[in-house]
């Protein structure tokens, strides 16, 4: 067996990744993509009807429908191959999970009853819990953004979301953004400055204790841990069930 | 009926004509809106899709506080509409983080059951007020206005909700009964883009160059949307499209709520038409003019 585990590393190791043995057995898959296999299966956990997944017939409907799919490098139907081949990796680098749009196209249409656009969340959220590996580009900035304007406030405002973005990703563009500041402020629907809801102390606290809640479950292992590649190892078991569900 | 409204961020200024005319339609056809004492930002579809457990104890914030008041929610956003529902449909299945939501909100005091029904004007004035209470009050006809009914992603998906997801009728049925002629649309619940706009711009300012030529090849005088986002982007960008493209829209974009305060003889300043980028034109001014008999 030592031996042939040897053939397989020689085949399969491009030398960065150090811990070998039975991950590098064929269909078996590296730590770094189990991680992200497990990481993303407990994002696909808390999305109701999630484990839907598992029925993708590979018929593309989904990249048929999907209005921004000719600006991907992979398509909503390769996640679902990757993700099955064990390539998460491959989807991590892709700009495909950070231009869906969620107009729910693929989903309402998919005949299996995928929930893609819930899946691609997943993905995201997988992605930002990689701290910094993954790129996410203006996405993750302008998400990031939005949530701390939404915490700081308790309410959206737009004009200082739109102003930090810019700042971050090109200040030079906020200018050319000024004769459309202009219009909007003669027709009234410019606030400048950004309001605090009134119960913004008590709003800070649900935030808190949510997150809180959140990180619970962030080191939670799942049983049936997924080695293998395609949908062997998810077994039986419904994903819902993963936080104590009755199923 | 009374109601528990919930603008939305977006209502709150910079579409300032959509919050205008959805009070103004209501109040004239006699349905009570009580705005939600210090809501907050539902979170959109941004927060849901990076931090599951606290954008929905931030969303449910607002349910429980329309709970309180024991009433259903208006949201007209479709953003906001969508998050809203969304909440409630996990909250319903999902055991263990309603009562995960529900733990994070007793920090302020509040508790919610899961109960509060999430509504959108178009469902209530359709499907509740009912067409023949609006054409009772009719005070001005469509008639000769050639309507692009668009109703984007939102409000129609991902769920099952009050219209259809490949081919909604409300807004059509209701503008056709108002004397207006809806032109061919077949783009009426394409994407537009959201806030690609901010991020991948030339990927929203071709989806909105096609939403956009649809309309206008069809011959519409205007297109009526149900969703500020998509209103932004369809009027505040089409200067910009124009210059990218080589094409010359200057179509207006009405809100579904401020055509039907049109025909319900409400003024114009009343809806919010003062904040239109690109003006009604002639046809509607003509028509608002005109009285109906």
């Amino acid at each position: 067996m030592a031996g042939y585990e040897t053939i397989c590393v020689e085949l399969t190791s491009n030398g960065d990744d150090m811990n070998i043995s039975s991950q590098s057995l064929p269909g078996v898959m590296s730590r770094g993509e189990s991680f992200l296999r497990q990481t993303f299966l407990n994002q696909v956990s808390v999305v109701p009807a999630g484990e839907r997944i598992k029925r993708c017939l590979q018929c593309g409907t989904c990249t048929g429908s999907c209005p921004v799919s000719y600006a991907m490098d992979i398509s909503p139907r390769e996640v679902i191959a990757l993700f099955r081949a064990g390539e998460m990796e491959e989807i991590m680098k892709s700009r495909t999970i950070w231009i869906c749009a969620s107009c729910y196209a693929c989903t309402t249409r998919c005949p299996a009853g995928i929930k893609i656009t819930d899946t691609i969340y997943a993905l995201k959220r997988t992605a930002m819990e990689r701290n910094g590996k993954s790129d996410g580009g203006p996405v993750r900035t302008l998400a990031n953004l939005f949530i701390q304007n939404l915490q700081t406030y308790g309410r959206l405002h737009e004009g200082t979301l739109i102003r930090n973005y810019y700042l971050k990703v090109n200040a030079r563009k906020l200018f050319g953004l000024l004769p459309l500041g202009k219009k909007m402020w003669k027709a009234r629907r410019l606030a400048l400055m950004p309001k605090k809801i009134k119960a913004y102390e008590s709003f800070s606290r649900i935030i808190k204790k949510a997150q809180e809640i959140e990180m619970r479950y962030a080191h939670d292992k799942l049983e049936y841990a997924p080695e293998y590649v395609g949908y062997k190892g998810l077994g039986d078991l419904k994903l819902e069930q993963r936080k104590g569900e009755q199923p | 009926m009374k109601y528990a409204y919930f603008p939305g961020c977006s209502l709150e200024k910079t579409q300032r004509g959509y919050d205008e005319s959805v009070r103004e339609v209501f109040a004239a056809l006699g349905q009570d809106l009580i705005e939600i004492e210090d809501w907050n930002c539902c979170g959109a579809t941004v927060y849901m899709s990076v931090q599951e457990t606290v954008s929905l104890a931030v969303s449910s914030r607002n349910l429980a506080l329309a709970e309180r008041m024991d009433l259903d929610i208006v949201a007209p956003c479709s953003s906001c509409f969508t998050v809203l529902s969304k909440t409630n449909r996990i909250l319903n299945q999902m055991p263990t983080m309603h009562k995960d939501v529900n733990e994070a909100l007793s920090e302020a005091g509040l508790s919610y059951s899961g109960r509060t029904a999430v509504r959108h004007p178009l469902d209530i004035l359709m499907n509740d007020v009912g067409i023949d209470t609006i054409l009772a009050k009719q005070k001005k006809s469509l008639r000769g206005l050639k309507i692009a009914p668009y109703y984007g992603c939102q409000i129609v998906r991902p769920d099952k909700t009050f219209d259809d997801h490949e081919n909604p009728v409300l807004m059509d049925k209701l503008f056709k009964r108002c004397g207006g002629e809806l032109v061919y649309y077949p783009m009426k619940v394409r994407c537009c883009g959201g806030m690609l706009m901010t991020t991948f711009e030339e990927i929203a300012l071709k989806l909105n160059k096609e939403i956009l030529a649809c309309a206008v090849n069809n011959g519409a005088d205007a297109i009526v949307t149900t969703c500020p986002l998509c209103h932004f982007n369809l009027e505040s960008y089409q200067d910009k499209i124009n210059h990218v493209y080589g094409t010359t829209f200057n179509i207006p974009i009405l809100y579904f709520t401020q055509l039907l305060g049109i025909v319900l003889g409400i003024p114009g300043t009343k809806l919010g038409l003062d904040a239109m980028f690109i003006p009604a034109g002639e046809k509607i001014s003509s028509l608002m003019e005109k009285q109906y008999a």
